[in-house]
């Protein structure tokens, strides 16, 4: 018979492995369709709007009509308790009103950005339908950079966490299933290599790995135009070298268990304190400065951060050494365990 | 080659505990090429343990094993390329199509027949592109036998290959096991159906508690035990005891509300005992005879029936 790559017990275990997967549509939403509207609700959630119009009150005729010559503010003329309310309760941002001698009191809480911005452009307006000219003439011109908005931080963190949730999962379910369906004992039954048996595990995830960096990625830069600054070639050898170490990861979870509650229960246990602490919604560098070194100890740290130095900054490999050896030491040291306390049967 | 002179299976004073209980306890069999053999006894008596350690799959505490000639300390590689194994409850992946599993099976071997001429060999062309999820338990375990062949194997192993299917589906397996030693290759099969053991096996090793109790063909074994026929019957209030007088009634005792005689001469015990019946003046109200079998070898030979239900 003659036999074609195809034919090779590697590519049969690795094409196996894509059928599984892809017939599988709760698999497919959560690693292709869930991150992607993860990253468009909160993208939606804290988008950078255009300065809003603030609304103010004022308690005379003459003072609301100075300030209507802002086109930033909206003007609401009221009686002077009822501008109170307005300003207490949080519907207007500020209270203009006369004071003895023509003077103006402007009346906001300065703990608030909408208060301090309201009394600059109130105070301008007014002083200006008082007969005030500038004396150098401005003009505007608006810059929206991206790369500094929310949305940018999230994208980076929502690719380490769906590199990681993907790899451990989809390695600790197959591998459990199949030890619990004997499938396991049988396959090692036959002459197949058990190396291969591995290595197809992690063949087919780079092989996916593709489509779902792709899918994330290019939504945050179609939709929000979220940047890759550094080159497209250094992110492909971030997601793999992240995606390889945690697949070791799922494998040494996966190597004892025998039964699908006991492998959900490890994988939990083991990314819950990343989802939290490595920086996926907010920086990590909110937490304590003694918790520091273990926190970047962590894989899912070290791709995160390794992700952001590359999409937002531009920074090469060369930049995030350490965050490549700790996720290189990651996957040695889970492999080699795996390896010796695997359970074959 | 050497080895191909060398017996299907020989195993000699094989040991294995676990934990408490010994599974298999100074075990010694010698199967030859080209005969298909069966390994019955009940569940618990070591079957599995047995044909897990031939397969290569458990290690033995101690004692010797050889199939065809290699051991699997040395030889592993290349005897994995010359078995068929089935095992006990294997489950196929649900996901993927029956030309899918056997293609899969198939690029682990070296040699063997293509695919889809393993599929026709099991008759399920007309399944080649179902998902397996979707087979019967028949299909399933044709499909099991399939991945079992598709390394064109010189000695097959099978752990209850018909265990919890319909009759029929029982006999479609059975004639595709007979297709395979016709080719003049080696079975070693489990089982704790005698009615399988019987039809499929040339020689029988019938096993208790981790030991070989009885070996020899079905029809030495059951020969062996002096008994022909058996017959059971029911009837409210007899007196058993006058029945063991009766001329070719060996054996009588009281089991499941009835009575159960082993019997030599059927033509001359039955009329006699309706005669008994009638004088004691008590109804008849079952009555069955059957020819003895590898099943009442093992009662014979413990006391206990093969399975409980």
């Amino acid at each position: 018979m003659n036999r074609s790559w195809i034919d090779h017990p590697l590519a049969q275990l690795t094409l196996v492995r894509f059928y599984e997967f892809l017939r599988e549509p709760e698999a497919l939403f959560w690693v292709f369709i869930f991150p992607v509207l993860l990253a468009a609700g909160l993208g939606l959630a804290f988008r950078s709007r255009p300065a809003d119009v603030l609304t103010v009150a004022a308690t005379t005729p003459e003072l609301a009509r100075a300030m209507r010559q802002e086109k930033q503010l909206a003007v609401e003329q009221l009686p002077g308790a009822a501008a109170s309310e307005e300003l207490r309760t949080g519907k207007v941002a500020l209270v203009a009103e006369p004071a003895p001698g023509g003077a103006v009191l402007y009346r906001y809480d300065d703990t608030n950005p909408e208060g301090r911005t309201a009394r600059m452009l109130a105070d301008a307006a007014i002083q200006r339908a008082a007969g005030r000219t500038d004396v150098v003439r401005s003009s505007d011109q608006l810059v929206r950079e991206p790369g500094s908005r929310y949305i940018d931080f999230l994208i980076p963190g929502l690719l380490g966490m769906n590199l990681m949730g993907s790899a451990i999962w989809g390695m600790g379910f197959a591998i459990v299933d199949a030890r619990r369906k004997n499938l396991m004992k049988r396959l090692i039954a036959t002459p197949m290599p058990r190396a291969y048996y591995l290595l197809s595990f992690l063949l087919s995830r780079l092989g996916l790995l593709v489509a779902e960096v792709g899918l994330v990625v290019g939504f945050g830069a179609v939709v929000f135009g979220v940047p890759v600054r550094g080159s497209l070639g250094d992110l492909v050898a971030l997601c793999v070298m992240g995606s390889l170490s945690f697949s070791a990861l799922g494998l040494l979870i996966a190597s004892r268990a025998r039964t699908i509650e006991a492998a959900s229960g490890l994988m939990n246990v083991t990314m819950m304190p990343m989802w939290i602490v490595s920086g996926v919604f907010f920086s990590s560098q909110r937490f304590p400065a003694v918790l520091q070194p273990a926190i970047r100890a962590l894989p899912l740290t070290a791709a995160i951060d390794a992700l952001r130095t590359n999409m937002l900054q531009g920074g090469g490999l060369g930049r995030v050494g350490p965050e490549l050896a700790v996720l290189a030491t990651w996957m040695v040291v889970s492999f080699a365990v795996a390896m010796k306390v695997f359970r074959w049967r | 080659m050497l080895s191909d002179a060398a017996p299907g299976l020989r195993v000699r004073a094989l040991r294995k505990a676990y934990q408490d209980v010994v599974a298999v306890n100074g075990l010694d069999l010698e199967v030859a090429r080209g005969e298909c053999f069966g390994l019955l006894g009940p569940n618990g008596a070591g079957k599995t343990t047995t044909i897990e350690i031939c397969e290569g799959l458990t290690a033995a505490d101690s004692g010797e094993v050889e199939v065809l000639g290699m051991r699997w300390q040395r030889d592993a590689a290349r005897l994995r390329q010359r078995l068929g194994i089935q095992l006990q409850e294997t489950q196929l992946s649900d996901k993927l199509t029956v030309f899918e599993t056997v293609r899969l099976f198939r690029s682990f071997f070296h040699q063997g027949p293509a695919p889809l001429a393993v599929i026709e060999r099991v008759q399920m062309e007309e399944k080649r592109d179902a998902r397996v999820g979707g087979l019967s338990g028949g299909q399933k375990q044709r499909l099991a036998l399939a991945c079992a062949l598709v390394g064109d194997p010189e000695l097959l192993f099978l752990d209850e290959p018909t265990t919890g299917l319909d009759p029929q589906a029982r006999r479609q397996l059975w004639d595709l096991i007979e297709d395979f030693r016709r080719a003049g290759r080696t079975i070693v099969l489990t089982t704790h159906y005698m009615d399988e053991a019987e039809k499929l096996c040339d020689r029988v090793a019938i096993m208790d508690h981790g030991k070989t109790i009885a070996l020899g063909t079905p029809r030495e074994l059951i020969a062996s035990i002096g008994i022909e026929h058996l017959v059971e019957f029911s009837a409210d209030g007899v007196n058993a005891l006058p029945l063991a007088g009766i001329q070719g009634i060996r054996h009588v005792r009281a089991e499941n509300g009835g009575i159960r005689m082993q019997v030599t001469e059927l033509h001359r015990a039955v009329p006699a005992l309706l005669d008994e019946l009638r004088r004691q003046g008590v109804p008849l109200t079952e009555l069955r005879t059957h020819s003895a079998s590898l099943e009442d070898v093992f009662v014979a030979l413990t006391g206990r029936h093969l399975r409980d239900d």
